[in-house]
């Protein structure tokens, strides 16, 4: 790796191999600290419980060297919660950056465009219907799937009502929330006329919870998220230019219509298996780009950063809901109570900076 | 003098439009236009409010696409060429592009080298160099480590015609490059624009300012209507007559004090010696030389 540093003016290039890419020292720092401060917090998360296992004994375990007994309690008990709270943070944290960035809007996030309202409504009205038809569908492709159908075709609504020729980020966010109020509204409405029983049931879906998930949902969770992933990377580098604009963007050679549409999918159908694996949960989403952005000192979100940042928040979240509360709250409420202030403190601070430099 | 700025450039015409309905939706703007740019000279797009400037420089750019029509780059359809390898050729710089907040003049240049950069090569010494000169060729080099967004507009708009020329092509389209800036600031940009040309640059662009226009350009295009009323050297194409017919302004058309083009004395009703006369012609050659 040899830095080619050229003159000051101009960022400096790094080369490895065939690859060459600018160098930006802290962000890479950022990043790395981020991965190291997740897996710290993903085996802590696996290691507290009724049955405490240390720290060591669980990294330990992970690479294949720990004890049997903990082995089971670690890779069978354990590891599709940890993992649910890993898959579930970093697809939000990504598809948080990637509608944060199309939308060029800080606002706009997979809850604001719909997606989470939409696979919440059809949850809440395949639980809550009493009938042939719904019984079948949710015995035939799991309440999961179903949801995540619904939030998906939401999603695809939502940008096709926002299309005239082209997607303008205001009119996608404004459309979104518009629609994302109609799911609400038929959520309530479901909630409502339904029976007591029913409505108990439905609730538990509807606060976000990594509770009972099995190795089969977490796996299917993390083969979906990682292809997903690897789609938004190949996708990131002609998005670049679209931070400035369509119009520079189209001058600099980019197609930005299909590449808009390729990560804007992305971005729905992360959050639909977020959705699908854990319920809608909020706020990590819209506050990771941001928290990761700050962090990382870039002016866009950076999408790695954001998903790392997603995965601590959730893992993060599910570990203070189960072992730091004398109660056990949900996950989805933590999140909230955690990144809204992270947030607003990261803006205070960067006010205050400017104020001393203004 | 166009016709010599062709043969110093030595060469067939790089950009051309012909017969081009272009529109937006069902409203057509542009019905059957030609035009051919000639190569290595500044050409300047002007005319009313809504006549298509905008949407031919667009055109020319491959951000629309004509209806009918074709646009020839280097002798081929535009519409057929990959976007990178159009990118490749041809610089565009739209009306007022918006930086996000934070990011650094340097990255914003940078982004300029993106048709010549891959997934695997996103970065190489041959980008550096090249965002290096463009940095300095519009004077912003000492501004690399700032926030574009902490700028004045002069150098915003040098900064964004920087990252044009990283993009490393001699052909410029730049639309309204001059927008939102007071007068100094546009003759500071336009002065970058003809130092551009001397380096061998092909330049497109529209402009509100009809003397800045004339004082400019090599070529102007005169547009009404969607459609083209005259073209040539200032010297040929500006005269009170065309300003009339064109946008329906009364002006006298003088010699320009300080240079060797056409200077437009826009007559309005306030404040007008004899209603600004044509008889008083020999009147309004005397006060622009008192100027």
């Amino acid at each position: 790796m040899n830095a080619t540093n050229v003159k000051s003016s101009v960022p400096p290039g790094v080369r490895l191999g065939r690859l060459s890419f600018v160098w930006r020292p802290w962000l890479v720092a950022v990043t790395l600290f981020l991965a190291a401060a997740t897996f710290l917090l993903f085996c802590l998360s696996i290691g507290v419980g009724d049955f405490p296992i240390g720290l060591p004994q669980v990294v330990a375990t992970i690479f294949g060297r720990g004890e049997r007994v903990d082995a089971f309690v670690i890779m069978d008990l354990r590891m599709p919660r940890a993992l649910a709270g890993l898959v579930v943070g970093v697809a939000l944290g990504v598809s948080g950056a990637i509608t944060q960035s199309v939308a060029r809007n800080p606002l706009a996030s997979p809850d604001i465009l719909g997606i989470t309202g939409g696979a919440s409504a059809v949850a809440v009205f395949l639980v809550t219907v009493s009938g042939g038809a719904a019984a079948a569908v949710v015995s035939a492709v799991g309440l999961s799937a179903a949801a995540l159908a619904g939030g998906l075709g939401t999603g695809l609504l939502v940008y096709f009502l926002a299309w005239r020729r082209g997607i303008d980020g205001f009119r996608l966010i404004l459309i979104g929330i518009s629609v994302s109020a109609v799911m609400e509204a038929i959520t309530a409405w479901l909630l409502v006329t339904a029976d007591i029983r029913d409505v108990a049931r439905a609730q538990a879906w509807l606060v976000g919870s990594l509770d009972g998930r099995s190795w089969h949902e977490v796996q299917v969770a993390l083969w979906c998220s990682l292809a997903l992933v690897a789609v938004v990377a190949c996708a990131a580098f002609p998005f670049k230019p679209m931070r400035f604009g369509d119009e520079v963007a189209a001058g600099l050679g980019v197609r930005y219509t299909r590449v808009r549409a390729v990560l804007l999918l992305c971005a729905v159908l992360l959050a639909g298996v977020a959705v699908s694996a854990a319920g809608p949960v909020p706020f990590v989403a819209l506050v990771a780009p941001q928290v990761a952005m700050r962090l990382a000192r870039r002016p866009t979100p950076p999408l790695v950063a954001s998903g790392l940042v997603g995965a601590l928040l959730l893992i993060g979240a599910d570990l203070v809901a189960r072992a730091a509360l004398p109660i056990t709250l949900p996950v989805g409420v933590v999140t909230a109570a955690i990144g809204g202030p992270f947030l607003v403190y990261l803006l205070v601070r960067a006010n205050l900076r400017g104020r001393r430099q203004g | 003098m166009v016709a010599q700025h062709i043969t110093a450039a030595g060469g067939a015409p790089r950009l051309a439009a012909e017969g081009v309905t272009v529109g937006y939706g069902a409203r057509t703007v542009i019905d059957g236009l030609d035009v051919v740019i000639p190569p290595g000279v500044v050409t300047t797009i002007i005319g009313p409010n809504g006549c298509g400037k905008s949407t031919l420089l667009r055109t020319l750019s491959r951000l629309l696409k004509p209806v009918k029509g074709t646009v020839v780059l280097d002798g081929a359809d535009i519409a057929g060429l990959k976007s990178k390898d159009v990118a490749k050729k041809l610089g565009l710089l739209p009306q007022a592009p918006v930086a996000p907040e934070g990011l650094t003049v340097a990255d914003l240049v940078a982004q300029g080298r993106h048709p010549h950069q891959s997934w695997l090569r996103q970065w190489s010494s041959d980008d550096a160099a090249v965002v290096e000169r463009a940095l300095a060729m519009t004077g912003v080099s000492d501004l690399a480590d700032r926030p574009v967004d902490a700028l004045s507009g002069g150098q915003r708009q040098r900064v964004w015609i920087s990252m044009t020329l990283a993009q490393g092509t001699d052909l410029l389209l730049l639309d309204e490059p001059t927008t939102y800036l007071d007068l100094a600031h546009a003759v500071d940009v336009l002065d970058l624009v003809d130092d551009l040309h001397e380096s061998g640059h092909t330049v497109v662009m529209v402009l509100h300012d009809l003397n800045l226009a004339t004082r400019y350009s090599d070529n102007l295009i005169v547009m009404k209507a969607g459609a083209i009323l005259a073209q040539g050297h200032p010297r040929d194409v500006i005269t009170a007559e065309l300003l009339h017919e064109a946008f329906g302004l009364r002006a006298k058309v003088v010699d320009d004090p300080v240079g060797d083009r056409p200077l437009i004395v826009p007559i309005g009703r306030a404040h007008v010696r004899d209603g600004g006369g044509v008889q008083a012609g020999s009147d309004a050659r005397g006060g622009a030389g008192a100027v």
